[in-house]
């Protein structure tokens, strides 16, 4: 019998030393870009493009290798970035003058949670970039590599597809730009740029197609509008004892309402929408709420400009077709930086509309002259700073409150103030997050530019991290529970991330908290908040 | 624990610590490193706070013998960022298993001076503890995950199937369950 051969095993020195740790040190554009489940969401549906009208509608799936590019991809997008170079001057700046300074790169909520370096905002900007300079630039003609240009192809165009659907197009990396590049706008383009061959996500085109259809992203039709408002003017009776009756698509109303049609549905969305209600009844303020013109936020702006202006159109019109003074617009992020910045050049001017006054104070919102349309917090700020409204705080004294500044809020129209000023009228127990981290400077949730999908999850989570640690440190110093915000997306998103990284803290909109202190007249003894907690005081008073 | 172990490993504390944050540090891409351990401001870089903090707490725990429920938190807290970062469940969780690393390496001379093998091996028996609490705390953070994405279908969903007379809502009285989730 042969003898068998003996086997060197080796000894764990050497096992030990074998096994490396690190990751590999690879150059940005040799390290290829992984779609894995949760850190992406669902690509758009074929029958929501067929919707809009955009281009490439088909069934596919990013998880596959084929995503079912149109013929000559390749030269439309080339086409596409062109036509966009020579008409957007900024673009075709930020595209140039980067120095690669390094301000911004550690400034983004996602590159701060994820680490991954295709997340600082220099280098999503370089993604398409180094394709400009290729194409566009004689440096990256001739020099290619060596003058940071490269290829356009399948693999460049899904890696923008990740990381411009990684971004929340939040704009706190361009508050620290010494050239005030604005990393939303470029990824604004790239996701326009993806658009023109199908590369949208579920998350985005759905609620479009919807709005398109149904005049909101949730495709709530009139009469599930009017029922939903009045369920919660059942509830709004069943706490205060007062009938509020608004009326809908009232010819001849002073004032349109309109608000993210997530107030609309789900909690705690609904919560604040009872706010509104309850505080323009108490008000008795000549409004009509809208049943076609049901959205106030605007995913065609994460679509395409032309989408957003399509979609953004029935604002004005819906205001002609009423004969309304002006507008109020509720708590909503986005929705204010399209209506602040690009509502008025999109479909304005809206000449038949007035210059906003207050029917209760006389106040006229001068900063709304041209749009003609007044965030609620400014008029409800006013409110309360003419001493109209009768409020008692100490019906909010079992929250203790820290306020989120939504992105587009405070860095698109310097929103910083109002929403403050009623969260400290309404409740005794406020407490400001770091200065880092808020105002100008705020995290964003991580979950916005219709980035508030489920499939993405993980992500959503690590893009909050940055937010959520500092919830955490106001939860562990103060004991706060209460993250209020102006943002329907934050309303969405929030629960999630709070559940995640800071358990306990609930998730208020700033006109909840309002109608919790709000003296209504007639009212009847509250025991519970609008959420059907006990007041403080009032417990066991079921 | 060994007297003598104890004593050295509490000498290199800081070297030890200054080894583990490192090597935990090279998880993660090359150039991020960088920003991940120079800055210290906690609201700025909570990945880079928490694992500093986290992983001397730790270390502390494991060298005075404290019982390690006490230092979980801290555990959590590391485990709950790379639980949502873009690791395999395995990449996650190496970081445990540097500690070994890290301490053959700072003691090695002094580990064979002084034959403290056997005091080594109930230290490193310790450490696979802390690493099976560490199990049970990723399973939970991606459980949790799964179950945000329950709960966010339901918050939106609620309304309606309430007002469709699909779901009914138990009236608090006759809601006795008790809170059975059990918290690690």
């Amino acid at each position: 019998m042969a003898k068998p051969e003996k086997i060197k095993t080796p000894k764990p020195g050497e096992i030990a030393s074998s096994i490396d740790f690190k990751s590999p040190a690879t150059d940005w554009m040799d390290t290829p870009t992984e779609i894995k489940p949760g850190n992406f969401c669902w690509g758009a549906k074929e029958k929501d493009l067929l919707t809009l009208g955009l281009p490439n509608p088909r069934q596919w799936s990013p998880l596959d290798d084929d995503w079912k590019l149109p013929e000559g991809w390749k030269s439309t997008i080339l086409d596409g970035l062109s036509d966009r170079l020579s008409k957007y001057r900024s673009f075709k700046i930020f595209m140039d003058i980067c120095v690669r300074c390094g301000a911004c790169a550690d400034k983004c909520h996602f590159y701060i949670g994820s680490g991954d370096p295709k997340n600082m905002p220099v280098l999503r900007a370089e993604l398409i970039r180094s394709v400009y300079k290729k194409y566009f630039t004689a440096s990256g003609k001739f020099l290619g590599r060596l003058a940071g240009a490269r290829e356009l192809d399948e693999d460049v165009l899904k890696e923008w597809w990740s990381y411009f659907f990684q971004c929340t197009e939040c704009r706190r990396c361009s508050v620290f730009c010494p050239y005030g590049i604005d990393q939303a706008e470029v990824t604004i383009i790239g996701r326009e740029l993806l658009n023109l061959v199908g590369l949208n996500i579920d998350w985005i085109a759905g609620p479009a197609a919807a709005c398109y259809m149904k005049g909101n992203h949730l495709g709530l039709e009139p009469h599930a509008i009017k029922g939903n408002i009045e369920s919660m003017c059942d509830d709004i009776e069943d706490l205060t004892g007062i009938r509020v009756d608004p009326s809908f698509n009232r010819k001849g109303a002073d004032i349109l309402f309109i608000t993210p049609s997530g107030d609309l549905l789900g909690d705690p969305g609904i919560f604040t929408n009872m706010g509104y209600l309850m505080l323009f009844h108490e008000l008795g303020l000549n409004y009509t709420w809208s049943t076609y013109a049901s959205e106030g936020g605007n995913f065609g702006f994460f679509t395409s400009n032309d989408m957003a202006k399509r979609l953004n159109y029935k604002i004005y019109a819906e205001a002609k077709r009423l004969g309304v003074k002006w507008i109020i617009g509720g708590e909503c992020g986005h929705m204010w930086r399209v209506l602040n910045q690009y509502m008025d050049t999109w479909n304005g001017p809206a000449d038949f509309l007035e210059v906003p006054k207050s029917p209760i104070t006389g106040t006229v919102f001068e900063n709304a002259r041209s749009t003609k349309m007044v965030h609620i917090t400014e008029f409800t700020a006013d409110l309360i700073k003419h001493g109209k409204i009768k409020l008692d705080p100490s019906r909010n004294d079992h929250l203790k409150v820290t306020y989120h500044d939504s992105c587009n809020t405070s860095r698109g129209m310097g929103l910083l103030e109002e929403p403050r000023y009623i969260i400290k009228a309404s409740c005794n127990n406020f407490y400001e997050m770091p200065e880092n981290t808020i105002r100008e400077k705020t995290f964003c949730c991580g979950s916005g530019s219709g980035l508030n999908a489920s499939e993405n999850m993980e992500q959503r989570m690590r893009g909050g991290l940055a937010r959520a640690n500092a919830v955490k440190y106001v939860q562990d110093k103060h004991g706060v529970n209460v993250l209020a915000n102006i943002c329907a997306v934050d309303r969405a998103a929030f629960p999630a991330l709070m559940d995640y990284w800071c358990p306990g803290v609930g998730v208020y909109g700033t006109h909840e908290l309002l109608a919790n202190a709000l003296v209504m007249t007639g009212e009847k003894e509250r025991v519970t908040d609008l959420r059907g907690d006990d007041l403080p005081g009032k417990e066991g008073n079921e | 624990m060994d007297m003598k172990l104890k004593d050295l490993l509490n000498e290199k504390k800081s070297a030890i610590t200054k080894n583990w944050f490192d090597a935990i540090m090279e998880t993660y891409p090359t150039d991020t490193t960088g920003f991940l351990k120079k800055q210290k401001d906690m609201f700025a870089n909570p990945v880079g706070h928490v694992i500093a903090e986290g992983s001397e707490r730790i270390l502390e725990a494991l060298i005075e013998g404290e019982e390690l429920t006490d230092s979980l938190r801290f555990l959590d807290d590391i485990i709950r960022v790379r639980a949502v970062q873009d690791f395999t469940p395995s990449k996650a969780m190496a970081f445990i298993f540097l500690i070994k690393k890290s301490v053959r390496e700072e003691l090695k001379k002094e580990i064979s001076q002084n034959h403290l093998y056997d005091a080594l091996l109930e230290f490193e028996s310790k450490i696979d503890e802390l690493a099976l609490f560490a199990l049970d705390i990723y399973s939970k953070c991606r459980e949790q995950l799964n179950e945000l994405k329950i709960d966010e279908l339901k918050r939106l969903t609620f309304t309606l199937l309430k007002k469709a007379n699909l779901m009914y809502e138990i009236p608090v009285e006759e809601f006795e369950h008790k809170d059975l989730k059990c918290n690690i």
